[in-house]
C-alpha cells in the first residue's frame, strides 16, 4: 500500500505546530498503525529528520498509551486502540490525518505526545479503597452479590487513554471519572468512601480544566473498552445522593 | 450545598436539567391553553381571563400568574446563567480544534447552545408582542388574546419568528428532556429506549401543537 | 574490546550464601525472620527516603506499602503514567493457596508445584514464603476493590492453570493484570495526594550511585525535558521488570528494558541465571519484518484447541484442503498422555522442531495449527464462542482470518526471564541498600515459571516480603554519610552518563536503533532462544562484540539530548542489551544442563526430552560483571533441597 499521511508535528510543548507531509510505500495491510508509524521513522531517521514522536507500550491493547487522532477518530476508524488497529482499515491510495488528542487538560508535549497526568490526579483525589497493607480481612468475609461484581469489572476495564476526552466535543473527563467512581462505589469495599469519592473526583476533575457534558455520546463511542455513556448517568447520581448526604450533615 | 451544586459542572448540570424541568412542564401547559384558540374568540379570552384569576380568593388577582412568572424567570436566567458558564468552560477546554473534523452527535445534540440563544431571543420577542404588547404590530388590546394572536399571525415576520423558535424548541427538548434524565441521574440500560421515545414525542407533540396556531390562522381556520 | 574467546573463559569466584534466609522447619522461617529483624520506630521512618524504580506489580504495591508504613518514598517510571506499567498486560491469573474449592490445596502444595515447575533450581525458602504470603494477597487485593471474578453466590471463583491438579487461580476475566495492578496504582495514588510519594513519570534511570559500598541514589533522565538529574536515598529498590527485549520481538512491552537491573549489574550486583528465559508456546506468530512486538495468546486455548502442521514438507496447501491422514498432531502423537496440555516449554520446542524440518505453516514457515474444527463439532459453536470468545476476536482483529472456519495459527515468543539481579532472602542484591523485586530478581521460580505465578511474586515481594525486609536494613544503618550532588563520585555517575549519550548523539552513523536491535534480537532468538547448542552460543558469542562495535561506529540518533527524544532512549536501551546479550549466552554456554525454559541440544534424554544434571549444576549462577566484553566472575549458590526432592520431569 501506498499512503498519505499528513501528521501533526510540534517540536515542543511551547512552540507552535503544524501539519506535515509525509508518503509512504510498501505499507503491508497486516502492520498495525504504530508499525506503519516505526516504518516512516526508519526512514525519516535515515534521512536525517526528526522521526514522529507518539506514545506507546504494550501494543496490545491493554496500556492504555497510544493516542491518535486518526482521520478525527481517537483510535482510529475501529472500535479499538491505535496499536490494535490495521493498516488494512485503509485503502492503498488513501491520505490519512493523525493528529494528538486535543483538550487543554492534555498539553501536547511532543508531536502526538501529550500529558495526562490530569487523569493520575483524578485517581489520585479519591480513585481508590483505602485498604493499607496488611489491614485486610479474608477475602471471603464479604461476598460480592455477582451482578455487582461484574459491573464494577466492566467499568474497572477503563485503560486511562483518554480517547473520550479525546473525542468530546468538550473535552470533558467525565467517562473516565466515572468508570472508576462506579467501580468503587457498587462494591462493598468501596461503600464508606463514596460520597467523599464522587465529590472529590468531581471537583478535581473539573480544577483540571477538563469541559463539562452535553451528553453527546461521542466518549462512548469512541472508548476501545466500551465503556457504556450510562456510566455519566450513574455517576451523576452518585453525586446528587453524594451532595444530598453531605448537605444533611 | 447550594455553593458545591454551582462549583460544580455536574451541579451546574443539574440546575439545568431541574430549570429545563419546569419549563418544559410550562410549556405543556402552555401549548394545551393554546389549542383553545380553536374553540373560538370567547372561549381562549376566557382562559385567558381565568389564568389572572387563578387561587383566587386565597390568592390576590393575578398573583398566580406573576408566581408563575417568577418561577419562570428564575429557571429562565438559571437555565441561560449556566449554559453561558458551561459553555465557556466546554470551549476552554478544547482551544484548538482538529484539523481533520468530522460530522458526529446528532443534530439536536450539536445545536444545543445555538438553538437556546434562538429560544432565548425568541422569549423576549414573544412577551415584548404577545404580553406587554411593545412590539405588536396591530393596536395590542390588553384582555383581547384572541385578536392580538391572529395579529401576529398574519404578518409574515411573526409566523416565520414562531415557526423556527417552534422548530428549534422541538430539537431543544430533544436533546434536552433526555439529557435531563441522565443529569438527574434518571436514566439506565433499560429505561433508555423509553426515555429517547418520551422526549421524541414531547418535543413532537410540543413543535405541533404550537405551530398549529400559526398554521391555523394562516390558512383561515382561526381568524 | 577483548575477543569472545576470552569473555567465554570465565573464572570461578567464592561462592555466594544466602545469609539471611533462617534455619529451622520452613513453615516457621518466614515468622521467624520477620521476628528477628529490627524495626524503624514509626516517628523516624520519614527521616529515611527510599527510591523505588518502577510502577509495575511489585514496584507500585512496594511504594504504597513503604509509603503507608511512614517512609518518604520517591518514585521513577518511564511510562507517562504509573497505571500503565507492564504488568497490566497479565491475563491469565493469579495463584493463592486458599483451597477455597477443598480440592486438596495448600501452602505446602503450591511450593511443591512452584519449586517442582521451575524444574530443581529455584530456592525453597523463598518459594515456601512465596505460598504462604500468596493467601495475604487475595486478601489485600480483595479489599482494595480489585473485581475478581465471583460466582452467583458472590464467593470468589477459581480456575486451573498449567501444570497443577487444584484450581488455585483467581483471575478477573482475561485482564487479571490490569485489574491487579489497578490496585497497586490506586493505592500508590492514595500515598501520592498524601505527600509520603513523589512520583516521577516519564523519568528514566540510567546509574545507580553507589557510595561507600552502598546504593544511596540514582542518575535519572527527564524524558519530556531532557535534563539528567541525581535522586539520593536511604536504600534503593529496582522493580523494573524483566529484559526479555533483548530478543527485540517478545510479548513485553515495547519500552520495558534492562537498563535499570544492568546497570546496577554493572555498579557491583551480581546478575543470577540470565539464561533462564520462558518461551511461551500460544502467541500469535509474526507476519513479516515490519513486526515490532508479539502477542500472547492465552494458554487455556489448548484445553480445547488440537496443535497440528501437515505431514510433508513444504505443504502450502491450505489447512481445510489437507485431509486428514496428511496432519500430524505431533504434540498428541509424542505425548499421548499430555497432549496438547505439556507444559510450556516442551510445547515450546514441540513447535520449534516441527518448522525446524520445514513443516511450519504461514508466512516464513513460522507457525503451527491450533484448531478448533474438532471443538466446535463436539461443543457447538456458541459453546467455544463462550469459553474463547474474546481471544477469537483479539486474534481476528490482528490476523484478519476467522479462527471458527479456519485453523488459528501460533508460534512460541519470549514471554517472562525467570534470570535477574541474585538477592537473598531479604530481597537484598549484593550491593548493600539496593533491593530487587518482582521479575527484575531472580526469583522465585527457578529456570520455568509456572502460569498465574508472576503476579503473585511481584505482590508478595511488593506488599509484604520487601516491606518487612528494608526495615531491617534501615534500622541497623540509620545514619548514613550525607551524599548530594557535589560528592566527587556523584558527579563521577553523573559524567558517565552524561558521556554516554553524547556518544550516542555523536556518531550520527547510517543504522537506526531498531536495526541494530532487531538484529541482536534474531541473533538471540536462533542461538539463544528456545533450544541451545555450544556451537551456537558460541558463534553468537563470537556475533555481539562485532555487532556492539558495528554500533558505536554506525549508531544513528537524531536531534538532541535536550528534548524528548525517543531514538535516544531506544539507543540507550540497546547498549545495555548489547552486554547482557552476551551475559545470556555465557551463562547459557556454561550451564552445560538443560532445565526448565534453558534447553542445551547435548543434555536430552534419548526421547528428546530436557535432561537435569543435577550433581554439577543445582545451584544458582550468580556473575559478577569485570568490564565490558571481558570475562565475568561466576559466584555458585548451591542450592539445597531438604522438602521437594529433585526428579525427572517425564510427559509422555
Amino acid at each position: 500500500m501506498k499512503l498519505t499521511l499528513r501528521v501533526w508535528r510540534q517540536r515542543a510543548a511551547d512552540t507552535e505546530g503544524a501539519m506535515s507531509t509525509y508518503e509512504v510505500d510498501d505499507i503491508s495491510p497486516d502492520m498495525s498503525f504504530l508499525e506503519m508509524l516505526d516504518t516512516l521513522n526508519e526512514e525519516l531517521i535515515l534521512r536525517g529528520e526528526d522521526p514522529v514522536a507518539f506514545d506507546h507500550d504494550c501494543r496490545e491493547g491493554i496500556c492504555g498509551a497510544c493516542s491518535l487522532v486518526i482521520n478525527g477518530d481517537a483510535h482510529g476508524p475501529e472500535r479499538t486502540t491505535t496499536c490494535q488497529l490495521h493498516m488494512r482499515s485503509f485503502a492503498d491510495g488513501d491520505t490519512i490525518d493523525v493528529e494528538p488528542w486535543r483538550a487543554s487538560a492534555f498539553p501536547v508535549i511532543k508531536d502526538l505526545v501529550v500529558d495526562r497526568s490530569a487523569f493520575d490526579r483524578i485517581i489520585q483525589a479519591g480513585g481508590y479503597i483505602t485498604a493499607p497493607t496488611g489491614s485486610a480481612p479474608e477475602a471471603h468475609a464479604t461476598a460480592v452479590a455477582k451482578p455487582d461484581a461484574d459491573f464494577a469489572f466492566e467499568h474497572a476495564e477503563c485503560i486511562g487513554c483518554g480517547a473520550c476526552v479525546a473525542a468530546c466535543p468538550n473535552g470533558a473527563a467525565m467517562l473516565f471519572t466515572s468508570a472508576k467512581v462506579n467501580h468503587l462505589n457498587v462494591l462493598p469495599q468501596g461503600a464508606p468512601e463514596r460520597e467523599t469519592r464522587v465529590l472529590d473526583m468531581v471537583a478535581r476533575m473539573d480544577e483540571e480544566g477538563f469541559g463539562g457534558c452535553t451528553l453527546a455520546g461521542e466518549c462512548a463511542t469512541a472508548c476501545p473498552k466500551g465503556i457504556p455513556l450510562v456510566s455519566i448517568t450513574n455517576m451523576n447520581k452518585e453525586w446528587l445522593r453524594a451532595t444530598r448526604k453531605a448537605g444533611k450533615r | 450545598m447550594a455553593r458545591t451544586v454551582w462549583d460544580s459542572s455536574v451541579g451546574k448540570k443539574t440546575v439545568m436539567a431541574v430549570s429545563g424541568l419546569i419549563m418544559l412542564a410550562y410549556l405543556v401547559v402552555h401549548m394545551l391553553g393554546n389549542l383553545k384558540i380553536f374553540f373560538g374568540s370567547a372561549e381562549f379570552n376566557g382562559y385567558a381571563h381565568w389564568l389572572r384569576t387563578l387561587g383566587e380568593p386565597f390568592l390576590h388577582h393575578e398573583w398566580a400568574l406573576w408566581i408563575v412568572r417568577v418561577v419562570l424567570v428564575a429557571a429562565v436566567v438559571a437555565h441561560a446563567t449556566a449554559a453561558y458558564q458551561l459553555s465557556r468552560r466546554d470551549l476552554r477546554a478544547r482551544p484548538r480544534k482538529y484539523m481533520h473534523t468530522r460530522r458526529r452527535a446528532s443534530y439536536a445534540t450539536r445545536t444545543m447552545r445555538w438553538g437556546g440563544v434562538i429560544l432565548g431571543l425568541f422569549i423576549v420577542w414573544h412577551i415584548l408582542d404577545l404580553t406587554t404588547g411593545t412590539v405588536h404590530p396591530n393596536g395590542f388590546q390588553s384582555g383581547h388574546p384572541y385578536q392580538n394572536v391572529i395579529d401576529t399571525f398574519s404578518t409574515w415576520y411573526g409566523n416565520v419568528i414562531y415557526v423556527v423558535a417552534m422548530l428549534a424548541l422541538g430539537l431543544h427538548i430533544r436533546h434536552g428532556f433526555w439529557s435531563a434524565a441522565q443529569t438527574l441521574g434518571a436514566g439506565s440500560r433499560t429505561r433508555d429506549r423509553a426515555l429517547k421515545a418520551t422526549a421524541n414525542i414531547l418535543a413532537l407533540v410540543l413543535t405541533l401543537g404550537f405551530v398549529s396556531v400559526p398554521v391555523a390562522v394562516m390558512t383561515g381556520v382561526v381568524s | 574490546m577483548s575477543t569472545s574467546s576470552a569473555y567465554a573463559d570465565y573464572t570461578t569466584g567464592e561462592p555466594v550464601v544466602d545469609t539471611k534466609a533462617p534455619e529451622g522447619p520452613i513453615a516457621e522461617r518466614w515468622d521467624k525472620r520477620r521476628f528477628e529483624a529490627k524495626l524503624v520506630n514509626p516517628a523516624n521512618r520519614r527521616k529515611h527516603t527510599v527510591i523505588v524504580v518502577g510502577t509495575g506489580l511489585a514496584g507500585g504495591s512496594a511504594g504504597a506499602t513503604l509509603a503507608e508504613q511512614g517512609y518518604h518514598v520517591v518514585q521513577f517510571c518511564y511510562q507517562d503514567s504509573p497505571r500503565r506499567a507492564h504488568s497490566i498486560a497479565a491475563q491469565g491469573g493469579i495463584n493463592a493457596a486458599k483451597n477455597y474449592r477443598n480440592d486438596g490445596d495448600s501452602v505446602h502444595r503450591l511450593f511443591y508445584d512452584t519449586v517442582k515447575g521451575g524444574d530443581f533450581r529455584a530456592r525453597e525458602s523463598n518459594v515456601h514464603r512465596l505460598a504462604q504470603i500468596s493467601v495475604e494477597i487475595i486478601d489485600q487485593c480483595v479489599a482494595q476493590g480489585v473485581p475478581f471474578a465471583r460466582e452467583y453466590g458472590g464467593l470468589l471463583d477459581t480456575r486451573s492453570f498449567g501444570g497443577v491438579q487444584v484450581s488455585r487461580t483467581f483471575y478477573a476475566r482475561g485482564q487479571t493484570g490490569q485489574q491487579l495492578l489497578l490496585g497497586a496504582y490506586q493505592a500508590l495514588s492514595r500515598q501520592i495526594a498524601a505527600g509520603n510519594v513523589e512520583m516521577h513519570p516519564r523519568t528514566e534511570m540510567l546509574d545507580l550511585i553507589v557510595v561507600d559500598g552502598r546504593a544511596r541514589g540514582i542518575v535519572a533522565r527527564d524524558l519530556v525535558t531532557g535534563k539528567i538529574d541525581t535522586y539520593f536515598a536511604d536504600a534503593v529498590v529496582l522493580a523494573s521488570g524483566g529484559y526479555g527485549n533483548v530478543f527485540y520481538l517478545s510479548t513485553n512491552a515495547m519500552n520495558s528494558n534492562a537498563t535499570a537491573v544492568w546497570r546496577a549489574h554493572r555498579r557491583g550486583a551480581l546478575f543470577a541465571n540470565p539464561c533462564f528465559t520462558q518461551i511461551h508456546p500460544t502467541c500469535i506468530p509474526r507476519t513479516g519484518d515490519h513486526q515490532s512486538k508479539l502477542t500472547l495468546m492465552s494458554e487455556s486455548l489448548r484445553n480445547d484447541g488440537r496443535i497440528w502442521v501437515p505431514k510433508a514438507r513444504g505443504d502450502q496447501r491450505p489447512p481445510h484442503r489437507i485431509p486428514e491422514d496428511e496432519r500430524d498432531y505431533y504434540l498428541e502423537r509424542i505425548y499421548p498422555s499430555f497432549g496438547n496440555l505439556v507444559p510450556r516449554d516442551i510445547a515450546s520446542r514441540a513447535a520449534k522442531n516441527v518448522c525446524d524440518e520445514g513443516r511450519g505453516v504461514g508466512p516464513g514457515g513460522q507457525g503451527v495449527y491450533l484448531d478448533f474444527a474438532d471443538a466446535i463439532e463436539r461443543m457447538g459453536r456458541a459453546a467455544v464462542e463462550a469459553k474463547y470468545g474474546n481471544l477469537f476476536d483479539m486474534y481476528q482483529r490482528i490476523t484478519d482470518e476467522d479462527p471458527y472456519r479456519v485453523p488459528m495459527r501460533i508460534y512460541p515468543a519470549v514471554h517472562y526471564t525467570m534470570g535477574g539481579l541474585w538477592v537473598d532472602y531479604d530481597l537484598r542484591t549484593t550491593v548493600p541498600g539496593l533491593f530487587a523485586i518482582g521479575e527484575a530478581n531472580f526469583s522465585d521460580h527457578g529456570a520455568n515459571r509456572l502460569g498465574a505465578s508472576a503476579l503473585m511474586q511481584g505482590l508478595a515481594d511488593g506488599y509484604f516480603v520487601l516491606p518487612a525486609t528494608i526495615n531491617d536494613y534501615l534500622a541497623r544503618h540509620p545514619r548514613q554519610g550525607e551524599v548530594g550532588p557535589e560528592h566527587p563520585v556523584v558527579q563521577e555517575v553523573l559524567a558517565e552518563t552524561e558521556d554516554r549519550l553524547h556518544l550516542l548523539l555523536a556518531v550520527d552513523g547510517d543504522r537506526t536503533p531498531d536495526s541494530f536491535h532487531r538484529e541482536l534480537g534474531e541473533l538471540m532468538w536462533e542461538f539463544c532462544g528456545m533450544a541451545r547448542t555450544e556451537s551456537g552460543l558460541r558463534k553468537a558469542l563470537e556475533r555481539i562484540p562485532q555487532i556492539r562495535e558495528e554500533f558505536w561506529r554506525r549508531i544513528k540518533v537524531p536531534g538532541t539530548g535536550e528534548e524528548f527524544n525517543q531514538s535516544l532512549e531506544k539507543a540507550n536501551r540497546i547498549v545495555d542489551y548489547l552486554e547482557l546479550a552476551e551475559l545470556m549466552c555465557l551463562d547459557a554456554l556454561h550451564r552445560a544442563e538443560s532445565c526448565g525454559g534453558h534447553f542445551r541440544e547435548e543434555s536430552q534424554t534419548p526421547d528428546g526430552e530436557a535432561e537435569r544434571k543435577d550433581d554439577t549444576f543445582s545451584y544458582a549462577a550468580a556473575w559478577e560483571f569485570t568490564g565490558t566484553g571481558t570475562a565475568p566472575v561466576l559466584h555458585k549458590e548451591d542450592l539445597v533441597f531438604e522438602y521437594v526432592h529433585p526428579t525427572q520431569r517425564s510427559y509422555a
